[in-house]
C-alpha cells in the first residue's frame, strides 16, 4: 500500500491507504474532513469539489495517490482565521443553500470560476460554469446570486483569492 | 414587525456549519468497531431465487456476516409496510403483496435485495458480494403500467389479481354522468405524468448500533420522519420495544419526500448490528439510489372535462392508472388516492367529480410520495384540461379560468375538500400583471423575427397541505395521526430550547422556528436553539412533508408558547408581589399594569427556577411546556404560475424566457426561505416537463439510472423567476400558515406544457417534452399548417 503525502489545508500530512483510494475518500475517511462529499459515482454532481493546487478538481475522479505533493484546499481550510471567506458569505447572504449538502463543492467550484474568469460574472456565464455542479434544493436561482455578489466581494478583498 | 420576528427575511442560523464543512450527515458519522455493509440485489426484473449459496463469500477476507432472506425470518423480522389502507370500490381492503426486507425466493425488481454483505470495509463487503451464488429463474416482466393490469401479464404478488392493487373511486358518478349529459362541450384528454426521481443530492444511508450492555438499537438514519420510522421499526417490523430503539436523523440533505419512508437497508442495518456485535453502517452509491429509492409520480389517465354553452366547466370525469412499483411503500397507497382525487377540482366551483382510480404493482421500484405526491398529478390533470378547454372554446385561458374560479369560501368541493380561505381571481389578476401578459403578442411577434416559436402557460394550481387533522385522515384509511408536538424549554438563564416533531433537511427551521418563539418572547434569536431529529430528545413527532412543518409544527409550537407565557405571568405575579391578573407580557417584559415595576423575560425564568418567592404548594417551579395541536382543517396554499417558452424551430430546444409566479401561502414567516422553497419546487417542476424521465425497458432494467442517462436540471436548464404573493391567512390555524414548500413543482409541470402547446399549435407532446419530442412535434405542426 502507497505512503502519500500531500498538503491540505496548510496542514502537512501523510497516510497509508490502498491504491485504488480516491482523493475523496482520503479526505473524508482518513483525514475525516467530511465536508467533501459524495453525491454521485459517474462524476457529475460536484458535490466533491475541492482545489487541488489553486484548481477546482472533483475529488471523486482523482486516485490519493495521484495528489502525492500537491496543495490540497478544502470547504474546512477556506475560512481564514475565523473570517469566512466572501463566496462563503455570499451563499449565507443569499441564500444560496439550503440542505447543504452540495454547497460546499459549490463554494469551491464558485471560487474557482472567479479565479479563472474575474469578478465580474453575468448570469448566463455562471449557470453555464454551473453544469458541473447538482443541487436539488434550490432552483440555482439565488446559487446563482450569490456567486456573482461572492465574485464582486471578492474583488474587493483580494487577500481571499492570495490565500488559495 | 421586528428585525427578526415573523415576516423578517433573516439569514439562516443553520448556514454557519454548512458552508464550513461543518455540518453532520449520516455518513459523516462514525461509530466505534463500525463495519460496512453492501446489499447484493437483483439484476433481474423478475426472477425465483432457486438456489442461494454464501459459503465462499463467507470465507472472503474481511467479512463478518452474511444475511438473507431466511436469517431475517428465522428471526422473525416482520416485513415492511404500507401505512394507509384503501378500500375497492366494493368496499374489500386493498390488496397488499408482501415486502420482505431481504427477498423470500422471489425477486421483484432491479435492485431488490437479495443478501447484505458486513465486512471490515465497504470495499471488502463489496469484493465479497462478488463470491455470493445465485441461481435465479428468470421469470417474464411486467413493466407497462398502461397495461400490467391485463389478463396475461405475468402476476407480481400471488394475493394481487391482475397485479391489482385496488380499484378506488371518489365522487358522485351519477351527478357526473348527469353533468356531462346536458354538456354543450366536452374536452378529452389523454395524460402521462412521467415517472421522476427524487435524486435528493445525499443518498441515503444507515448506521444500526446495538449496545448489548443496555441492550438497546440506534440507528442513524437519513428521515424525514425519525419518530414514524421508531414506530414503524418496533410495532411493525418487531426489531426492538420503541424504548430501546433510538432513532437520530441528523442533517439530512434534501428529501422530497423520499426519506419519509422505511426501507429495506436501515431495517437489515439495525437488525445485523446486535448479529454482528458491532455497528453497521450502509450508504447508497448514485446507482443504488436510483434503483430502489421509491419514485414518484407515474400516472396514465384520460379525463373529461363538460361545460356548457358559455363555458362554465360542469363536471369532471378522470379515470386513472397508477403505477405503484413492485411493492407497497410506506405511504404510497395514498399518494394516488386521497392526495390526488380531492384536489382534482382545482381552483374551480366544479358541481360534480367522478375519479376512479386503478393501483397497479408493475416490475419497478417501488413508488410513494414524490414533492407534491397526488397534488401535482391532479393539478396536471386540471390545468391541462382547463387550458385545452379554453383554447377549443376560443376563450382567453386567464378569463376562461377566473370565469370559473371559486369566488366565496368556505366552498365545499365534491371531492371531500373545504376550501376555507383564497383570493384566486386577485391572484390571477396579479400574475398577469407582473407576467406582462397584455404584452404578449408583441414578444411573440418579436420572437418570430428570430425564428423562435414563443407560447405562454398558465396553471392555477391549489394543493391541501397542512396534513392533517387526524381524526378526518383516520377516517380515510391512515394508520397514524398527523399532528405535531412541541415542547420549549427555558433554561434559568433565559436562552431556550424548542424541541420540535418536525424535521428540518434544508427548510431553515432552526431559523424560521426561532423567529417565531424570539419574537414571541421578546429575546433575541441567538437565545433560542432548534432541537429536532432525535427520538431520545423529542419526545415524539410525524415529522416532515406535505408542506406541514409551518402550519401544524409551528402551531404546536404556539400553542405551547401560550402556556409558556401563562405559567410565567404566575412567576413574575410573585416576584413582582402583584396579582397574576395585573401581570402584562409585551415586548420580553412582564410588568405590573399602571407600575414602573416589571422583569425581563429572563428574570422571570431565573425566578421559575429558583424558586424563592412562591411555594411549592402555590406553584410547580421550572419553565417548561409541551403541546400536541391537531389540525381542524387542511390548508389551501394557491396560486397561479404563468410560464413563457421560446422554441428554436431547427432545434427543438425549449427556453423557458419568463417565469411568474404568484402565490397564497397564507401568512409568512421568512420571504426569503419562502421564496427559496419555491424556487427549488419550480425546479423540480420544470425539469418533469423538460428533461426528467425514468424509463424501464421492456425487461425491467432502468436504463436512466445515472446522472449521465437521467435527466437532473443544471442551472443553465433554468430560468431566472419572477415571485410575488397575495395574502389570505389560513384561518384554520394560529399564525394563518398555509405552507410552501410543494407549491413550485405542483405548478410548474402545466405551466410549461400548456406553453409549449401554445407555442406549438397542438396539444400532442407528452412530458418530458425534451427537444427530440418538441422538434418531432414541430413536424406535426407544420404538417398541420401544409393540410390546412
Ligand atoms: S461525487 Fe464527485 S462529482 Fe459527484
Ligand atoms: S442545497 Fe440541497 S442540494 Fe443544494
Amino acid at each position: 500500500m502507497p505512503k502519500i503525502s500531500m498538503t491540505v489545508n496548510s496542514k502537512q500530512v501523510s497516510a497509508t491507504v490502498e491504491g485504488r483510494t480516491l482523493l475523496v475518500q482520503l479526505l473524508r475517511d482518513t483525514l475525516r474532513l467530511t465536508g467533501t462529499h459524495v453525491g454521485c459515482d459517474t462524476s457529475q454532481c460536484g458535490a466533491c469539489v475541492v482545489h487541488v493546487d489553486g484548481e477546482a478538481v472533483k475529488s471523486c475522479t482523482c486516485l490519493a495517490a495521484s495528489c502525492e505533493g500537491a496543495h490540497v484546499t478544502t470547504i474546512e481550510g477556506l475560512a481564514q482565521g475565523g473570517t469566512l471567506h466572501p463566496m462563503q458569505e455570499a451563499f449565507r447572504e443569499h441564500h444560496g443553500l439550503q440542505c447543504g449538502y452540495c454547497t460546499p463543492g459549490m463554494i469551491m467550484a464558485a471560487v474557482d470560476l472567479v479565479n479563472r474568469k474575474g469578478f465580474d460574472l453575468d448570469e448566463q456565464l455562471i449557470r453555464s460554469e454551473l453544469e458541473g455542479n447538482i443541487c436539488r434544493c434550490t432552483g440555482y436561482h439565488n446559487i446563482v446570486k450569490a456567486i456573482a455578489a461572492g465574485a464582486a466581494n471578492m474583488s474587493a478583498q483580494p487577500v481571499a483569492r492570495a490565500a488559495e | 414587525m421586528s428585525a427578526n420576528g415573523i415576516g423578517a427575511s433573516v439569514r439562516r442560523k443553520e448556514d454557519h456549519r454548512f458552508i464550513t464543512g461543518k455540518g453532520s450527515y449520516t455518513d459523516d458519522i462514525n461509530r466505534e468497531g463500525q463495519t460496512h455493509a453492501y446489499f447484493l440485489r437483483s439484476p433481474h426484473a423478475h426472477a425465483l431465487i432457486k438456489r442461494l449459496d454464501v459459503a465462499a463469500a463467507r470465507q472472503a477476507p474481511g467479512v463478518v456476516g452474511i444475511f438473507t432472506g431466511d436469517d431475517l425470518a428465522a428471526d422473525k423480522v416482520g416485513g415492511l409496510i404500507c401505512g394507509w389502507m384503501i378500500h375497492n370500490k366494493d368496499g374489500s381492503p386493498m390488496s397488499a403483496g408482501a415486502h420482505p426486507a431481504l427477498a423470500q425466493g422471489k425477486v421483484r425488481y432491479v435492485g431488490d435485495h437479495v443478501a447484505v454483505i458486513i465486512a471490515e470495509t465497504y470495499s471488502q463487503a463489496k469484493d465479497a458480494a462478488d463470491l455470493v451464488e445465485v441461481d435465479y429463474d428468470v421469470l417474464p416482466a411486467c413493466v407497462d403500467l398502461a397495461s400490467a393490469d391485463s389478463p396475461g401479464q405475468p402476476q407480481i404478488h400471488d394475493n394481487a389479481a391482475n397485479n391489482t392493487v385496488y380499484n378506488f373511486h371518489l365522487g358522485d358518478k351519477a351527478a357526473t354522468d348527469a353533468a356531462f349529459a346536458r354538456a354543450a362541450h366536452v374536452t378529452k384528454l389523454d395524460l402521462v405524468n412521467n415517472r421522476l426521481v427524487p435524486n435528493a443530492m445525499e443518498p441515503r444511508a444507515a448506521i444500526g448500533d446495538y449496545n448489548s450492555g443496555e441492550d438497546a438499537f440506534t440507528l442513524y438514519t437519513t428521515s424525514q420522519n425519525p419518530h414514524v420510522a421508531r414506530l414503524i421499526l418496533s410495532a411493525f417490523i418487531g426489531l426492538a420495544p420503541e424504548h430501546k430503539l433510538r432513532v437520530i436523523a441528523p442533517d439530512v440533505g434534501g428529501g422530497f419526500g423520499s426519506k419519509i419512508f422505511v426501507y429495506a437497508e436501515e431495517t437489515v442495518c439495525v437488525w445485523a448490528a446486535k448479529k454482528v456485535g458491532r455497528p453497521v453502517k450502509w450508504v447508497a452509491d448514485r446507482t443504488e439510489e436510483f434503483l430502489c429509492v421509491a419514485h414518484g409520480r407515474d400516472h396514465v389517465t384520460h379525463a373529461e372535462m363538460a361545460m356548457d354553452e358559455k363555458g362554465r366547466i360542469l363536471g369532471l370525469r378522470v379515470h386513472t392508472k397508477a403505477n405503484l412499483g413492485a411493492y407497497l411503500s410506506t405511504f404510497s397507497s395514498a399518494v394516488p388516492t386521497y392526495l390526488y382525487a380531492p384536489l382534482l377540482s382545482g381552483q374551480y366551483d366544479i358541481p360534480a367529480i367522478y375519479a376512479e382510480v386503478d393501483a397497479l404493482y408493475t416490475n419497478t421500484s417501488p413508488v410513494d410520495a414524490y414533492r407534491g405526491a397526488g397534488r401535482p398529478e391532479a393539478t396536471f390533470v386540471v390545468e391541462r384540461l382547463v387550458e385545452v378547454a379554453s383554447r377549443q372554446l376560443g376563450q382567453d385561458p386567464a378569463q376562461f379560468r377566473m370565469r370559473n374560479f371559486v369566488k366565496s369560501w368556505p366552498h365545499q368541493t365534491p371531492v371531500i375538500m373545504m376550501y376555507d380561505a383564497g383570493d384566486y381571481a386577485g391572484t390571477m389578476r396579479k400574475a398577469l400583471e407582473l407576467a406582462d401578459y397584455k404584452n404578449f403578442g408583441k414578444r411573440k411577434r418579436e420572437s418570430a423575427r428570430k425564428g423562435m416559436l414563443r407560447g405562454i402557460g398558465f396553471s392555477a394550481y391549489i394543493e391541501a397541505c397542512g396534513i392533517a387533522p387526524s381524526a378526518a385522515v383516520g377516517s380515510l384509511g391512515a394508520g397514524v395521526g398527523l399532528w405535531e408536538s412541541a415542547e420549549v424549554r427555558v433554561n434559568p438563564t433565559g436562552n431556550v430550547e424548542v424541541l420540535t416533531g418536525s424535521h428540518s433537511h434544508g427548510q431553515g427551521h432552526e431559523t424560521t422556528f426561532a423567529q417565531l418563539v424570539a419574537g414571541r418572547l421578546g429575546i433575541p434569536i441567538e437565545q433560542v436553539s432548534i432541537v429536532h431529529g432525535d427520538t431520545d430528545k423529542v419526545q415524539f413527532g410525524m415529522g416532515t412533508y406535505g408542506s406541514r412543518s409551518g402550519a401544524v409544527g409551528m402551531s404546536a409550537i404556539v400553542k405551547a408558547l401560550d402556556k409558556i407565557e401563562a405559567k410565567a405571568k404566575k412567576v413574575a405575579a410573585f416576584a413582582l408581589e402583584a396579582s397574576e391578573a395585573d401581570i402584562e407580557f409585551k415586548d420580553g417584559r412582564f410588568s405590573v399594569a399602571g407600575t414602573d415595576k416589571s422583569l425581563a423575560f429572563g428574570e422571570v425564568a431565573l425566578q421559575a427556577y429558583i424558586a424563592h418567592k412562591f411555594t411549592g404548594a402555590q406553584l410547580e417551579p421550572g419553565l417548561k411546556e409541551g403541546a400536541f395541536y391537531d389540525p381542524t382543517n387542511f390548508t389551501f396554499p394557491a396560486g397561479v404560475h404563468i410560464c413563457e417558452v421560446e422554441i428554436d424551430t431547427d432545434t427543438g430546444v425549449t427556453q423557458i424566457a419568463k417565469w411568474t409566479a404568484v402565490d397564497d401561502f397564507g401568512t409568512i414567516i421568512n420571504p426569503m426561505i419562502v421564496e427559496g422553497q419555491v424556487h427549488g419546487g419550480i425546479a423540480q417542476g420544470i425539469g418533469q416537463a423538460l428533461i426528467e424521465n425514468a424509463i424501464y425497458d421492456k425487461e425491467g432494467q432502468l436504463v436512466t439510472a445515472s446522472f449521465m442517462d437521467y435527466g437532473m436540471p443544471r442551472a443553465h436548464d433554468l430560468p431566472h423567476l419572477e415571485l410575488g404573493f397575495n395574502t389570505t391567512p389560513a384561518p384554520s390555524n394560529p399564525l394563518g400558515i398555509k405552507g410552501c414548500g410543494e407549491a413550485g413543482a405542483i405548478a410548474a409541470p402545466p405551466a410549461v406544457i400548456n406553453a409549449i402547446t401554445d407555442a406549438l399549435g397542438h396539444e400532442e407532446i407528452a412530458m418530458p417534452a425534451t427537444p427530440q419530442a418538441v422538434w418531432k412535434a414541430m413536424q406535426k405542426s407544420a404538417m398541420k399548417i401544409a393540410a390546412e
